[in-house]
This record gives C-alpha cells, structure tokens and sequence, in this order.
C-alpha cells in the first residue's frame, strides 16, 4: 500500500480518487467518456487487466460462458479461454484455496463469490492462509489475490444472500478492503485492487449493479487506500460507503434544501480507512454521522467510530453518530426487509438532531 | 444384493477354519497395514459358487438385462432390471506396492540393475540425517532449548523416497511432517535449526512456530498448521503450470486424517475436472494425534477413494523408499504428461508423538510403538538392502552418525547464539508497504517496550 496522498504510477494514466463536483458526477468535466452500468464498468476494469497482464486469471462459479451470476463476466471466457476464466465446483473454500496457491506460485487470480455471503465457506483459507502467508513466510510469498462479490441488502434474497460480510472480514491482519459504489470507481478500484500485491476484497453491491454513469475513455486507476469527497460542506461530516452513499445524496437534497451544508465522503477504503481524508472533515465541520448497511454490533461504523475517537476526539463538538442495520437477519417480507436498511428519512433526521 | 451375498456365504463355509470372514479380515489387515499383493484368495471357489446361487437364472450386476444404453451428461448409462447395490467395501483390499521385503531384501533380484547405486546410497544418507536431525530437535525440545517440534520419526522413506523422485522445480504444499523432502532439495541443518529458534536468520522472520518451514528459492510452501488447507492450494499451482505449460507439477503432502477435510475432497475433485497436474501423497501413518484410522474412516484407506473422483491412484508401502521412489516418479511422468492428478497413499506408521505436546502412550500400546520402531524401521530397512550388496557399511554408518551429531551440536549452538529478529519485524510483512495505523502501532510498542524494558524479552532489539 502506498503513503496516502501520493498518485498511482505510470505515464498515461489518469488518476482520480478525490472526486471535487456535484453528487452526481464523479470525474472531471469531460464531453467524452463513454456511458456504462456499474456490472459494465467491472468488467471492463476486468478485461483491461486481463489484456495487460497474461497472469490475471478468473476463478469461480459460473464465471466462464454463463458470464457470471450478474454478468460481470459475461463474454470473458470467449475472449480468453476456459483456463483463464475458469467455472469452478461448488466449493468455496477449494476454488479460494485454489487461488492462493495459484498466487503464491505467480498467477494473479480473481476469486468471484457467487454472493459475498457464500465466502463464509472459504473463511479458513481467507483467514487463515490469505490474509497470513506473506507475513508467516518472511516475505518470500506474496498472494496478490482479488476476493469479489456482490453483497449487501438486496430486494427479498432472504437472510442468507443479504449478508454483509465487509465486518467479519475487516480484523483479518493481512488483508485490504476495499467498496465500490459507482461506475467510476467501480472500475477503477477492480484495476488497483488487480494490480496490488496485496489480497484485496472487493465488496460490491447487489443492488447497484445497473447504476449507469458516463466515465472517461482514457484508462485511470483508482487509489486503494483514499476515500472520496463526493460532496463538500461544512456544517457535518457524513461518512458512508456502498448503496448507502446513495441514500445519503437522496437525503443530502432535502437537507440541502433546508438549509444544511453536509460533506460528504464514501468511505472506499474499509481496511484501513483513510483516516488522512475523514481527519480533515471532521477537523473542519467538528461533527460526525456514520451511515452504514452493517449490523449496528461489530460493523464497519462500530470500528469506524473508534479510530476517530482515538485520533479525533478533540475536534468532535458532539457525540459520533452512527445510523446502522439493526442485529437481525434480514427478513423476506419486503416491507420488513425495508426497515432493516436506513433510509433517506432517517438520515435527514439524524442530521437535524445532530445540528441542530 | 446381487451375487455378492452368496460368495461371502461362500467363504465363510469354505474357510470353516479361518477365524475371521474377508469383510473383517480386510478391515483388520487394513487397520494393521499389512496387505500386500496377493491373487484374489477365492478365486479358487468361483465354480461352487454356481452352486450356491439362488436359484433364480443367473444375473450378475454388471449383465445388462436392457440393451438400451443412454447417453446421461456425457457418460453412458446401461440399465439393469437387478437391483444391486455397490457394496461398502471391495472384497479385496486394494494391493501395496513395494519392491524391498521387510528384511531388505529385493522381491526381484533382477531389478537390481535398474537401480543407481549413488542414487541409493544417497537417498540413505538423507534418510539417517532426517533421524539424527529428528532425534537431536526433540531432545532440545525435552530440554528446553526450543519450543516445540514434530518429529518424521519412521516416515523417512515417505520424505527422501519422493523427494528424490521430484524435479526441483516441482512445487511442494506440505503439511508440517515432510522436512525431508526440504531436506534433499539443500536446506541446511543449520536452516532447519534457524527456523526453529525464530532468530534473525530465519526465513520466515520469527513469525511461525518451529517445523514451519518454507522456502521460496526451494519451491517449497510456507507450511500452514489447519489440515490440509494445503491440498486446494497445490490445485492452484498446477492449474497456474498447466497455464504456462511449464514441466513441472504441484505435489502437495497430508496425513490420514487430512483426508476427512472438505478441502481434500474439493482439491481432488477439483483437480480431476480441471486435469491439473497435482500429486497427492497421503502419508497414511495409522494415527491423527489420537484418532487411529479405523475411526478417521469406513474406506479401504485412501487410495481406493481416487476412483470416486476420477483420480488415478496407487497404494505403496510407506516404509520401502525404493518403491516410494519409483511410485512418485511414475505419478510424477503421467501428471506432466497427461495433465492428469494422481494419488499414491504410502502406508506407514507414525512412530513418534504426534508432537512434542503429545504423549501419545496415552491412546496406544507401547509395544505397537516399539514393535514399528524397532522391527519395521524404514532407515535400518534400505540399510540392510545397501549391506546385503555391499554398498555400505558399518563403518560408513557409524562415521556418518557420529558426523551428524557432531554437526547438530555446532548447528544447535550457532542457532541458539543468534539474536532474534527485531521488533519491527512485527509490523513489517503483513502487507507489503507498511500501512500508517500499523506504524502508529509500532511506534506505540516500541515506546513500552523501551520504556518498560524488564517486562520484556531482553534478546529482542527493539529497531
């Protein structure tokens, strides 16, 4: 990982964490640019490493010419063989072990989870061998793996596909992590989180899927360990990642309408955060709302909150405040599933209790 | 129940005499890991088997009834009106391959010209350094000297005999028992004795428990202490070969009771429809710390499990390094070669504890122990073949040993002296450009610890 203001390398690339615009643009103003969902921009992200680097391989289920369960693979496995986007067995854990033996020994593997959820079978080797190999070995090893999948709330999938597991895996020593919320950086961060020796998660969204935004024609690589200024303000410091990022823009118009000026930030990085970034909000609007899918109990806002206490205590005029799931399965009924995800109202009455 | 009912009836009244029917002998023989090739023994009796039929018309389960044959998902199915179970267990055990008798001696004398002498003599010399390195580690251990360590006791022809079989840029995934095979590739004693001391030469900086060796410029993994997590790794490497079309393979190690892990049976699947070129060599040593193989699993051991997932396999005995030898080579050929996977499990036994935290006269008779140790020593069993034709003697055996243990000592003391890693190497590695949180920590420990410095190990550099 690099130190982090600097800017990724390479001559001809573009480099864009910092998106300083409207909530809806995320690049520098540009007529080019072409326009994509956010399943689009993955693959894209996807076939760019792939054609650049021969060792970037895909493993898992249904990857290969089905195209993957939402099609981030899709057309793939014709372009570059059976080998390099392989179908697996139902066997997390295998095909995951799989990679990091493969990256161990030099391959560049991309481990796709059908749904975050099911990589709850592949926990021993994420923990145990993933996250740890390179520090047990002295170095000698690397395992540059990229473990993805859509997770998160989505309509009616049922307790065991809504899961959100960036908290279980977010203590694992060893590990990077990281949340794609739009097309932009959606491929931006498939591109670093390829490209890092590290084993990187990439936690993505079940629902934002079809999220379309034009991004730039020239290729850019996104900065694993920056979060993003999506909108700034100077009355509260909303940090938030994932679909909850666009929660907070619809709530940000009713707020801004009533007179509020919130920053904005989406988090990205979820291990480690970057705590340069939130340091400087929180440093400027003296105020803290944590938006997030998580379970309120052990959660990425659970953790979140401790290290800007730690590192931020004497700039906070009022208690963090942190708007979560609540500690259940998420529930069929959609009516039910709806109230277990924070809302845009919730928000915006958030903000005024914590305003004033 | 087909045929099958009738030809156990069969023996059971035929062999009036024996103790025990086939069913129990097999598992009794399995469990003592004494089967060897042998012909079929009932074979003899297939004509009074007629008799014993029932005396509905003769149908055995593989006769179709049905002509029609159907093409199911890419296999042919034929159909049969005789409903036959497959039985839980084969009546024949699946046949051990070895080439040397307990005794050393050749079971065919005129294989001898096949064998190279300096090739043998070799893989002896490793075979007596693995015991003496073993011998010397554990008593360190009794002493206090090192933490913990896991001794190859009576395994040694398992390490050296497929070690010496691999090509050095064959990928290895061990599981913790196999120093051997790292031990041929050129590891020094001195390594092994680093790694165990965790000082600063060792290379893996301090961070693992002694006996988890690994070496890049070696080809051989970090080992990883969870059970056969390895097996699915190696899948990987050879996938990664295969890609690259190299002339090598992946060869990944585990123990009996490795094989009741979800990872063996997702790595061997696995392999198999992918046709990766992967050696599995399961070291079946009878025993997993307590839990003895006839409560590991029901199957005739682990080779006969290859065929369920389209694997070919082979069984061979453990404890003839030559067969060993000549088995792994032969698997390793048809890997590279056919991009296939291939099985071997080596029946030997586990002679030591199951480490120095074991003490394992608590589950198993001390005789079983001693009479393995004493009376089916793989090392004393490849000595007796290299004497019986004069390749070695004793006085090469006693130089060699008393060489060995000179060498241990100066290695164990040299180890020992050696300062241990620094206290930044707790931070460093984890990922690959230390991150600031993990700095902030380190600056944090490094202010106790120096601040503190009596509460804290005092060989420690704090930089």
């Amino acid at each position: 990982m690099r130190a982090p203001p600097s800017t990724v390398r390479a001559s001809k690339l573009v480099t864009n964490a910092v998106a300083v615009k409207s909530e809806t643009a995320s690049i520098a103003a540009t007529k080019s640019g072409h326009e994509l969902l956010l399943f689009e921009a993955l693959r894209e992200g996807l076939e760019e490493e792939m054609e650049r680097d021969p060792r970037v391989c895909v493993l898992g289920e249904d990857v290969g010419h089905y195209g993957g369960s939402y099609k981030v693979t899709k057309g793939l496995a014709e372009k570059f063989g059976d080998l390099r986007v392989l179908d697996t067995p139902i066997a997390e854990n295998s095909f995951t072990g799989m990679a990091v033996g493969a990256a161990m020994t030099g391959l560049r593997p991309i481990v796709e989870g059908m749904n975050m959820g099911f990589l709850l079978l592949a926990y021993n080797q994420i923990s145990n061998n993933c996250g740890m190999l390179h520090y047990t070995s002295g170095g000698q090893f690397t395992i540059p793996v990229v473990i993805r999948g859509p997770g998160g709330v989505g309509r009616q999938l049922g307790a065991e596909h809504s899961q959100r597991l960036e908290s279980y895996f977010q203590s694992v020593p060893g590990l990077q992590m990281v949340a794609c919320s739009t097309p932009y950086n959606a491929k931006g961060l498939m591109k670093a989180a390829i490209r890092s020796e590290n084993p990187v998660i990439l936690c993505e969204h079940v629902l934002l899927y079809n999220l379309k935004e034009r991004i730039p024609d020239e290729e850019y690589v996104c900065c694993l360990e920056r979060a993003e200024l999506v909108r700034p303000g100077k009355d509260v410091t909303i940090l938030t990642y994932s679909r909850m990022r666009h929660h907070v823009l619809q709530a940000a118009k009713s707020l801004i309408n009533k007179g509020y000026d919130p920053e904005i930030i989406d988090i990205i990085s979820l291990k480690p955060f970057d705590l340069h970034t939130i340091g400087n909000s929180i440093k400027k609007t003296h105020k803290v709302l944590i938006v997030e899918e998580c379970m309120r109990t052990g959660g990425i806002g659970a953790s979140l909150r401790a290290s800007i206490m730690d590192n931020f205590w004497d700039y906070l005029d009022a208690p963090i405040m942190c708007l979560s799931s609540q500690d259940v399965p998420t529930p069929y009924a959609g009516t039910l599933e709806e109230a277990t995800v924070v809302q845009p109202p919730q928000i915006v009455k958030a903000i005024k209790q914590l305003c004033g | 129940m087909g045929w099958r009912l009738p030809l156990r009836t069969a023996l059971w009244t035929l062999r009036g005499k024996q103790p025990k029917a086939t069913a129990d002998m097999v598992r009794e023989l399995s469990h003592r890991r004494e089967v060897y090739s042998a012909v079929p023994c009932h074979l003899h009796i297939f004509p009074i088997l007629k008799r014993l039929q029932s005396s509905e018309p003769e149908r055995a389960c593989s006769q179709n009834m049905d002509e029609e044959m159907n093409d199911f998902m890419g296999r042919k199915v034929s159909y049969s009106s005789q409903m036959c179970f497959i039985p839980e267990e084969s009546t024949n055990s699946v046949p051990c391959y070895r080439l040397l008798s307990t005794h050393g001696d050749l079971l065919d004398p005129s294989s001898i010209n096949e064998l190279d002498k300096e090739l043998c003599i070799e893989m002896y010399r490793k075979m007596v350094t693995l015991q003496v390195m073993d011998t010397i580690f554990y008593d360190a251990q009794r002493q206090g000297r090192i933490s913990f360590y896991v001794t190859t006791i009576g395994e040694e022809a398992i390490n050296i005999g497929s070690a010496a079989a691999l090509n050095a840029t064959d990928v290895v995934f061990s599981q913790y028992r196999e120093p051997g095979v790292l031990m041929w590739r050129g590891f020094t004693l001195q390594q092994f004795a680093n790694q165990c001391y965790g000082n600063e030469y060792d290379l893996g900086k301090g961070r693992q428990m002694p006996v988890h060796y690994g070496s890049n410029e070696l080809n051989y993994l970090t080992v990883s202490s969870p059970i056969a997590t390895q097996v699915p790794q190696a899948v990987g490497a050879a996938y990664g070969l295969k890609m690259d079309k190299k002339d090598a393979c992946a060869v990944t190690y585990f123990g009996d009771g490795g094989t009741s892990e979800g990872d063996f049976h997702a790595g061997m699947n696995f392999a198999a429809v992918l046709g990766a070129p992967v050696l599995f060599i399961c070291r079946n040593n009878g025993w997993a710390i307590s839990t003895p193989t006839s409560e590991q699993f029901r199957s005739d051991g682990v080779a006969i499990k290859g065929q369920a997932y389209g694997v070919r396999s082979i069984r061979v005995d453990g404890n003839d390094a030559l067969a060993v030898y000549f088995a792994v080579k032969n698997a390793r050929k048809m890997a590279v070669e056919e991009f296939r996977p291939i099985l071997i499990e080596a029946l030997t036994y586990r002679v030591g504890h199951h480490s120095t935290s074991d003490d394992s006269s608590k589950y198993r008779s001390v005789d079983e122990i001693e009479y393995w140790r004493t009376r089916r020593d793989p090392v004393a069993r490849l000595r007796m073949f290299l004497q019986s034709n004069r390749w070695w003697d004793d006085e090469n055996e006693d130089l060699l040993r008393q060489d060995l243990r000179t060498q241990m000592m100066s290695v164990l003391h040299n180890a020992e002296s050696k300062k241990k890693p620094g206290l930044s190497n707790l931070f460093e590695d984890v990922y690959d450009v230390i991150p600031q949180n993990l700095k902030e920590q380190e600056q944090e420990t490094q202010a106790i610890v120096g601040k503190y410095p009596k509460d804290y190990p005092s060989d420690v550099p704090l930089d």
